[in-house]
């Protein structure tokens, strides 16, 4: 285990993503295979059951130790992570001076899953005797996993690129052969180095083409007969392959999100073999896309009950056709795929092709723009009719032409530090308005002051702390804010009761008391006019 | 006569709006706003403050005061254990193992002694006199790390790994910045790291003129530079640079280029304040006391009555009272390790 507890510390050690693939290939290079999948198992964020229960942990670590109750929530408060607060508490034991190293798998197979065939007392055994023998950062892990709460702070697209690192595979295989429900073995993990590309293949989506924000009057564009002009729709941008009698949905992220939109792959299965298209996924119900909150709380559901699927129906909306019939036409010009694409989905009454907007002129579209919200859309599209389907962010050819954001007066209530180069100041601000004669937090926001901003308003919050929690000041409410925002939802999760998507400072309020800050009626108004 | 139960008596120190003040002696002990006659621990800022009249430390420390009072502060010094009558009491300094000159102080009235501990450590610090045990009746510590998570490792240990995180990035082409307080701690791991390696070290100016200091007061540390004197351009590729904690994310960070980043601090012993600062890597060491060393300290100077400063005061309080010692929080401004 004390491989993979190093291979954790890297991974915790650094932001940088190429140190981080670097670390990930190095372990799986030259741990055993076994270990290997067990790692990957966690990497890819899959979890064990929980084994144990913290109601039986805390009990056997103040057995151990002698802390009484209020001092063990005491340093819980402060550490905030019953795993490491046991690790840290334990760590006043002598250790072997060399402790046993056994392999990761081992640990997991042979120790911790018999665990729960067995008596409380017999486990309780168990886990005392490792307690006392196990090097500090191995007994942070073992208690993770105990717990069923071991996370890795990596992403997918990471631990994809270092296993195509090792495999020498292209990272498309790799995140397809990752797919689904495996059990972590040496077989397993064989199987998903092995050279054997066919079945990568079929999945293999292209890369996406995006388009970039519209910052020059839209005038510039020129004739707008020359572009086509879509909605912007507020989902998530997919990639949709049909090929081999399989389906396969890619979101932009390059995650393989097939089995969480059943109604789109069932859907898919009437497209004819070696096809490709680019589009967004929506929750869309009645010929309407619904807001993206709603789409939001279905992602986050573990399962996809009937009541799940009822309340945010996911829908296809279709872009653009990338391959047909097996053939790659993103060299043709965009009029000439598009009207490829219509006549394909022409019988498939399941998908929608993005519709349209006709317009004129640019004046009637900037008119036109104005019903976004209403349409639940962000804005428009600006798409070349001419243009070919290129990759990445290639200025020119596709633009976004957003609606302006949402805005609210907030108060600063409370300030933390940030991260990496911003970590020695307060960057990481939370907001408030006013609930009657109580202000009340809305909003966080890490973005949108100048370097010089930052530092002043640092000055100001070191001096203005009112308490401390941990990290954490909270600061006289004297500073108002201008925050922006794309929209608003309604959220038991937040005291308030509602959630801001993408909020961001755009001014600090200089000119205003905390007293003209907006109320939270304000917002609730908002969040009805919205739905 | 019948003697006087030590609980009746008026307190010898008390918190008052300058600071702690012995009432029987006429002074403040590191007060936080300006007084006749201030009493000093150690020349940390939160300790040792500007604009008194009169200032009373140990002479171990008198350059380091100096640097932070200016030459026009009226200072007298005494060497450690040097009794001085003050007022109605008898005072001394007794070495407190924080940094280099940090005291604790004895006062001692009609036969009671109390001890004001300042910031002290127990483990072992080649640039400071070890913390000498002084017997009280009463004792007013400090609890910085006052949780029983807080035990620090082997010194030696850290400095070996903070030798083998250098030489990693050496290896990488990579600057290591090692952020440490500039008054002690910085010192502290230049005197640990040469018992392991003689490389030059590069320091920002914060840290430089007090490594001066403690070069005078003949502390063994390695060879250092100012960053602000490396030839102009020249690469810091493999250097180690120790630098305060206000220098992170300031534009004097950027002529390193690739670089890795740390932080000596007790607090690193906690996984979240690392992740929540940024740094790459933690290396726990604290010029304070851990649990163990709180409890042994409290022990040891055989206190029946002891209150509590800074830090996790209240929890170490009650823990002590379950002991069933006479223990209560005693509340003042001084920061123990700030985290920032």
């Amino acid at each position: 285990m004390r491989r993979f507890a190093d291979l954790y510390d890297a991974l915790d050690a650094t932001t940088s993503t190429n140190a981080k693939v670097e670390a990930m290939a190095r372990y799986f290079r030259e741990a055993p295979p076994q270990d290997a999948a067990w790692a990957l198992y966690f990497l890819t964020g899959r979890r064990l059951k929980r084994l144990l229960t913290s109601k039986m942990l805390v009990p056997w670590t103040q057995e151990l130790t002698g802390i009484p109750d209020w001092l063990f929530a005491e340093v819980y408060a402060s550490v905030g992570d019953l795993a490491e607060v046991i690790a840290l508490l334990l760590d006043q034991y002598e250790r072997p001076a060399t402790p046993e190293d056994l392999p990761l798998s081992w640990w997991l197979e042979q120790r911790l899953l018999p665990l729960k065939d067995l008596e409380p007392a017999e486990q309780r055994e168990q886990v005392l005797s490792w307690w006392k023998v196990l090097p500090r950062r191995e007994l942070f892990l073992l208690n993770k996993m105990l717990t069923g709460e071991l996370r890795v702070g990596v992403s997918d697209t990471l631990v994809v690129r270092a296993v195509a690192q090792v495999a020498q595979l292209p990272p498309a295989t790799v995140s397809h052969r990752l797919m689904g429900t495996w059990y972590p073995s040496r077989a397993f993990f064989e199987q998903l180095l092995s050279p054997d590309v066919s079945d990568g293949d079929v999945s293999r989506p292209y890369p996406f083409y995006l388009a970039s924000p519209l910052e020059q009057p839209v005038e510039s564009l020129g004739d707008p007969k020359d572009w086509l002009v879509e909605w912007k729709w507020d989902g998530i941008r997919g990639q949709l392959i049909r090929r081999q009698g399989n389906v396969y949905l890619w979101s932009r992220g390059e995650e393989l999100i097939t089995e969480r939109f059943p109604e789109i792959s069932e859907a898919a299965e009437a497209l004819p073999d070696g096809t490709v298209i680019d589009g967004e996924v929506l929750a869309y119900e009645n010929g309407r896309p619904l807001p993206f909150s709603r789409l939001q709380r279905r992602i986050g559901r573990q399962k996809l009950t009937p009541k799940v699927l009822a309340e945010a129906p996911s829908s296809f909306i279709a872009y653009d056709l990338l391959e047909e019939r097996g053939e790659d036409l993103r060299g043709l010009p965009l009029r000439e795929r598009r009207s490829r694409l219509e006549a394909l989905l022409e019988d498939k009454p399941r998908f929608t092709v993005s519709p349209e907007v006709e317009a004129s002129s640019w004046e009637e579209l900037a008119m036109l723009r104005h019903e976004s919200r209403g349409r639940n859309v962000e804005g428009f599209m600006l798409k070349r009719l001419e243009s070919t389907y290129q990759h990445g962010r290639k200025r020119g050819d596709w633009w976004k032409w957003k609606i302006d954001p949402f805005t609210v007066d907030a108060v600063l209530l409370y300030a933390q530090p940030g991260h990496g180069r911003r970590s020695s100041l307060y960057t990481d601000y939370t907001f408030a308005v006013w609930n009657g004669s109580e202000l009340l937090p809305v909003a966080k926001a890490y973005s949108g002051l100048t370097d010089q901003e930052i530092s002043r308003l640092d000055r100001w919050i070191r001096g203005h702390t009112r308490e401390k929690f941990g990290p954490v000041r909270s600061v006289d409410p004297e500073h108002v804010f201008e925050l922006h925002f794309e929209g608003i939802a309604a959220s038991p999760r937040h005291k308030s009761g509602i959630a801001l998507r993408f909020p961001r400072i755009a001014r600090w309020r200089l000119d205003k008391k905390p007293q003209d800050a907006d109320s939270l009626a304000s917002l609730q108004e908002l969040l009805h006019a919205q739905h | 006569m019948g003697a006087t139960l030590l609980q009746d008596r008026p307190p010898l120190v008390e918190v008052t709006p300058q600071g702690l003040f012995c009432p029987p002696g006429g002074f403040y002990i590191d007060p936080w706003r300006p007084v006749e006659q201030a009493l000093i621990t150690h020349a940390h800022g939160d300790h040792a403050r500007g604009g008194s009249q009169r200032y009373l430390a140990a002479r171990a420390g008198q350059a380091l005061l100096r640097k932070r009072l200016g030459s026009d502060a009226e200072l007298a010094t005494l060497e450690y254990g040097e009794r001085l009558t003050v007022g109605d009491v008898t005072v001394s300094f007794h070495p407190a193992g924080h940094v280099l000159g940090s005291a604790q102080i004895r006062i001692e009235h009609q036969g009671e002694v109390w001890i004001v501990s300042g910031d002290y450590k127990r483990t072992p610090d080649p640039t400071c006199a070890p913390f000498e045990v002084v017997r009280c009746d009463t004792l007013i510590t400090e609890a910085t790390f006052g949780l029983p998570i807080y035990r620090w490792d082997d010194p030696r240990l850290v400095a070996e790994d903070i030798l083998s995180w250098w030489d990693g990035n050496r290896e990488l082409g990579r600057a290591s910045v090692l952020f440490c307080y500039a008054l002690g701690k910085a010192q502290r791991i230049l005197a640990e790291l040469a018992r392991l390696t003689d490389r030059t070290v590069l320091v920002h100016g914060a840290v430089s003129s007090l490594v001066a200091s403690y070069r005078e007061a003949g502390v063994q540390m390695l060879p250092t530079q100012l960053v602000s004197e490396t030839e102009k351009g020249a690469s810091f590729a493999g250097a180690l640079v120790l630098a305060p904690p206000s220098a992170g994310g300031s534009t004097w960070m950027r002529r390193f280029g690739d670089v890795a980043t740390a932080f000596a601090s007790g607090w690193m012993r906690v996984r979240g304040n690392r992740r929540r600062r940024g740094f790459d890597r933690g290396f726990v060491l604290s010029d304070h006391a851990d649990w163990p060393e709180l409890l042994r300290t409290v022990e040891e100077t055989q206190a029946s009555r002891v209150l509590v400063t800074h830090g996790y005061s209240e929890p170490l309080a009650r823990y002590l009272r379950e002991k069933g010692l006479d223990a209560a929080p005693l509340a003042t401004p001084f920061e123990g390790e700030a985290e920032d």
